[in-house]
């Protein structure tokens, strides 16, 4: 199975109640997938292709605004236009996916898989002060195993969560196992938007609050939110660090690669090891920063110019050297590269 | 001579003619005296209260003025980004069917920034109902030129009066969405006076009926008035509208479903 | 035992189907599987390659810059990947327009002409299996059943009267397959 494939059939099966997108390269099979599995029949599920990602984005936090379990899909360039809903989403605590099959950019960039949209990601990404949950999956078994997990962290913590995926793993296929099929929900939160009962104030989903004595109030419970997240949620693969003398921090293809550069290095007798954060936010600052003590150089390697990098900077706080390596603009880093770098560094 | 005793005699239910829809809350209106949004919100509440739809509708409102609807109505309520009211409309009526689903959006939000999610809304034939404030200009904003600001008129971005060939044309988004076939009801109202209150809350009424029935879009545009950004009193301000707005937006009926003659003769009293 | 393979060519040989029928028969054989596709402008025309990996190993990087096996069915391929085989490993080629044949010397290169054969057995569309049956026959790493169950699961139903027709195709790629060096 794709892993575009798996993350559409696992939505199905995790009981979620709507999917709104619009096409996009590399990730539309996601779309088309839901679409030919007629969810509607299956599960209730709703799928429908928007005019557009700001639509579909929006429908999501119509979708979301009345409880329900809705995402909705998109790459790079469809994730960008989808900010400004984000944001809403963010700021209004809706809990919802959002899966991002990054491709190269800026711009119309290249339809080749990129980790360059890590900072618009992990950062919040829109306007305003705000984090979504990020997770990046390193396989096509993770890419279905996320999509029930973005969602239960959604709903736990009433934040939209985004599945950080690129073009290899969403076009890969690989063995998959996925779960069986879970009832749709027929929970409603208390704060949802559903009509107004006698026995209850009225519910309004926004984001805004004219008074900034009050909206300072609510960035501080947004604020009490992301640390809380930051205590309970960090998630991450070690790989041989246990007598690494070298480390390499990696996530999703680039994670891949790396395993099979630590395979060649250990041939060649160099003690490499990898630390694959799985949350991006919140990010294993704390692990890594304990690390780094034992470790000769850092080398962090993505397919960007270089942006989880500066994250495990702070994390390593200048204890010992921390690099950055990694193709882009669709290039894929092979194994052998990351070696030769190492190498260089050592 | 009344005295202050005398009035609570008057003031007994049996005498009451009117009152206030238990959906409105206690909060003040923010809007400008003798705007037509006050009037329009009481006769969308009054519609909602007098179907009982109270528990069972979602409004979903923009941004411009009427941004905080969710203060004044005692509804569920979510506010939009701007423009996307009909796409979060969308999502809301197609996961809950059985709820009634309405949007409530100014020009500029509806015909500028939103004219894309309104028509797909629209040719999707989604069983929701938009309002659509309709004054001409961008109010909450201060005054600026909206693409319903008539050829010739004065706006904080059009000082000298639109000027069409370089501002483009005033926008009929009613006329426009009448073509889709997914509209089952378009129609043009106004709030400037008890009879046209009247026949707007009528042709709301007929909105939540045809919702019930699942007959696809209902489009409700209410030309308005904005006092503070036409700088008119709110009794000039009218008559400006009649003379101006209505010769463009004219109103009356653009289209109804076609089974009901009750409605068809509506169209033919314009 | 992992077996890494590029099999590249025009994009409507098969070159995807192909890879994902390796993949698909080591999945009815409880391997791990990869199959990483250069997707595109490739998937409108021009050249197509895919990375597959069958291990009994847990899979690391899906993409690769060395394979234990090529497959390559066009003249751009060749010239992009013959080097890209490790040494000691096998280079599998279709002859047909090809006007440059592979030097390597360090390792095995067989040739298949499954486009002539597919042509004679005027079963075109069975081309990619000819080569398919070519190397399982170096390479016995997946079982002819197996692959047979991986074509039902990868064909849709209505396709499934064809496998016949496939079958017999690998069998003859198993026959015509050469050595060269």
């Amino acid at each position: 199975m794709k892993g575009n494939e798996a993350i559409a059939e696992a939505a199905i099966r995790a009981g979620a109640d709507a999917y709104f997108g619009y096409p996009i390269t590399p990730q539309s099979e996601i779309l088309e997938y839901l679409m030919a599995a007629n969810p509607h029949e299956r599960t209730g599920m709703v799928v429908l292709q928007a005019e557009s990602e700001v639509a579909a984005i929006n429908m999501v936090y119509g979708g979301a605004g009345c409880g329900k379990k809705v995402m909705t899909s998109s790459s790079s360039p469809g994730i960008s236009l989808k900010q400004e809903g984000i944001s809403y989403i963010a700021g209004a605590q809706l809990p919802c996916l959002i899966v991002n099959v990054v491709r190269g950019g800026p711009g119309l960039g290249t339809i080749q898989p990129a980790q360059s949209d890590y900072f618009q990601a992990v950062k919040g990404g829109g306007h305003g002060d705000y984090h979504l949950i990020v997770l990046a999956p390193a396989s096509v078994q993770e890419m279905a195993d996320f999509v029930e997990l973005a969602f239960d962290l959604a709903f736990k913590y009433r934040n939209p969560a985004m599945i950080l995926s690129d073009g290899a793993i969403g076009q890969m296929m690989e063995k998959v196992y996925l779960k069986p099929q879970k009832q749709r929900s027929t929970e409603v939160p208390a704060w949802a938007t559903t009509g107004k009962t006698k026995e209850r104030e009225r519910n309004i989903i926004t984001s805004l609050d004219l008074d900034p004595y009050a909206q300072e109030q609510h960035l501080l419970r947004l604020q009490e939110k992301y640390r809380e997240i930051e205590r309970n949620e960090v998630r991450f693969e070690e790989i041989m660090v246990d007598d690494a003398e070298f480390l390499l921090v990696a996530y999703g293809t680039s994670a891949r690669v790396c395993q099979k550069t630590l395979q060649l290095a250990r041939a060649e007798g160099i003690k490499a090891g990898l630390l694959r954060p799985i949350t991006l936010y919140p990010f294993p600052y704390e692990r890594i920063r304990s690390l780094a003590s034992h470790m000769k150089i850092i080398v962090s390697v993505e397919m960007s110019m270089g942006q989880m990098v500066e994250d495990v900077k702070l994390a390593v706080n200048g204890q010992v050297p921390v690099y950055h390596f990694g193709r882009m603009g669709g290039v894929i880093t092979e194994p052998e590269e990351v070696l030769e770098y190492l190498k260089t560094k050592i | 001579m009344k005295t202050a005793e005398g009035l609570k005699d008057i003031i007994k239910p049996e005498n009451l003619v009117y009152r206030k829809s238990s959906l409105i809350t206690d909060k003040p209106f923010s809007y400008c005296p003798g705007c037509g949004h006050g009037t329009t919100h009481r006769i969308i509440a009054e519609v909602i209260e007098e179907e009982n739809l109270a528990e069972n509708t979602i409004g979903v409102c923009p941004v411009g003025c009427s941004v905080l609807m969710y203060d004044f109505l005692d509804l569920d309520i979510q506010q939009a980004a701007h423009g996307r009211a009909p796409a979060v409309a969308t999502a809301i009526k197609r996961l809950m069917p059985e709820k009634f689903v309405f949007t409530y959006q100014g020009d500029g939000d509806l015909a500028a920034i939103g004219t894309s999610e309104t028509i797909h809304a629209c040719n999707r034939g989604e069983n929701i109902l938009i309002v659509f404030i309709n004054n001409g200009i961008y109010g909450m904003t201060g005054g600026q030129m909206a693409p319903t600001t008539l050829e010739g008129m004065k706006s904080s971005t059009s000082p000298y009066g639109r000027d069409v060939k370089m501002m483009g044309n005033p926008l009929k988004m009613t006329e426009l969405v009448a073509m889709l076939p997914g509209t089952c009801y378009v129609t043009r109202q106004s709030v400037h006076t008890p009879a046209a209150v009247r026949k707007a809350k009528k042709a709301i009424k007929k909105a939540v009926g045809y919702q019930k029935k699942g007959m696809g879009t209902c489009f409700i545009e209410i030309v308005s008035n904005c006092p503070s950004g036409w700088k008119m009193t709110p009794v000039e301000s009218n008559k400006w509208m009649e003379e101006n707005m209505f010769a463009y937006y004219k109103p009356g009926d653009l289209k109804v479903p076609a089974e009901s003659d009750a409605d068809a003769e509506n169209k033919n009293e314009q | 035992m992992t077996e890494e393979i590029i099999i590249a060519g025009f994009g409507g040989q098969g070159v995807l189907s192909m890879g994902k029928i390796i993949a698909y028969s080591g999945l009815m054989q409880d391997m791990e599987v990869s199959w990483m596709p250069s997707y595109g402008p490739e998937m409108r025309g021009g050249t197509a390659n895919v990375t597959v990996i069958i291990s009994s190993e847990r899979i690391s990087s899906p993409i690769l810059r060395r394979f234990d096996t090529a497959i390559i069915l066009n003249q751009q391929s060749l010239d992009k990947f013959e080097n890209s085989v490790k040494p000691g490993g096998i280079l599998i080629y279709d002859g047909n327009g090809i006007t440059r044949h592979p030097v390597r010397k360090d390792i095995t290169i067989y040739r298949i002409d499954a486009a002539e054969e597919a042509s004679r057995m005027k079963s075109q569309k069975t081309f990619n299996m000819i080569v398919l049956g070519g190397y399982l026959k170096i390479k016995p790493l997946i079982s002819i059943e197996n692959v047979v169950k991986g074509l039902k699961k990868s064909l849709p139903e209505r396709h499934h009267k064809l496998i016949p027709e496939n079958e017999a195709a690998l069998k003859r790629g198993m026959e015509i397959i050469r050595r060269l060096n």
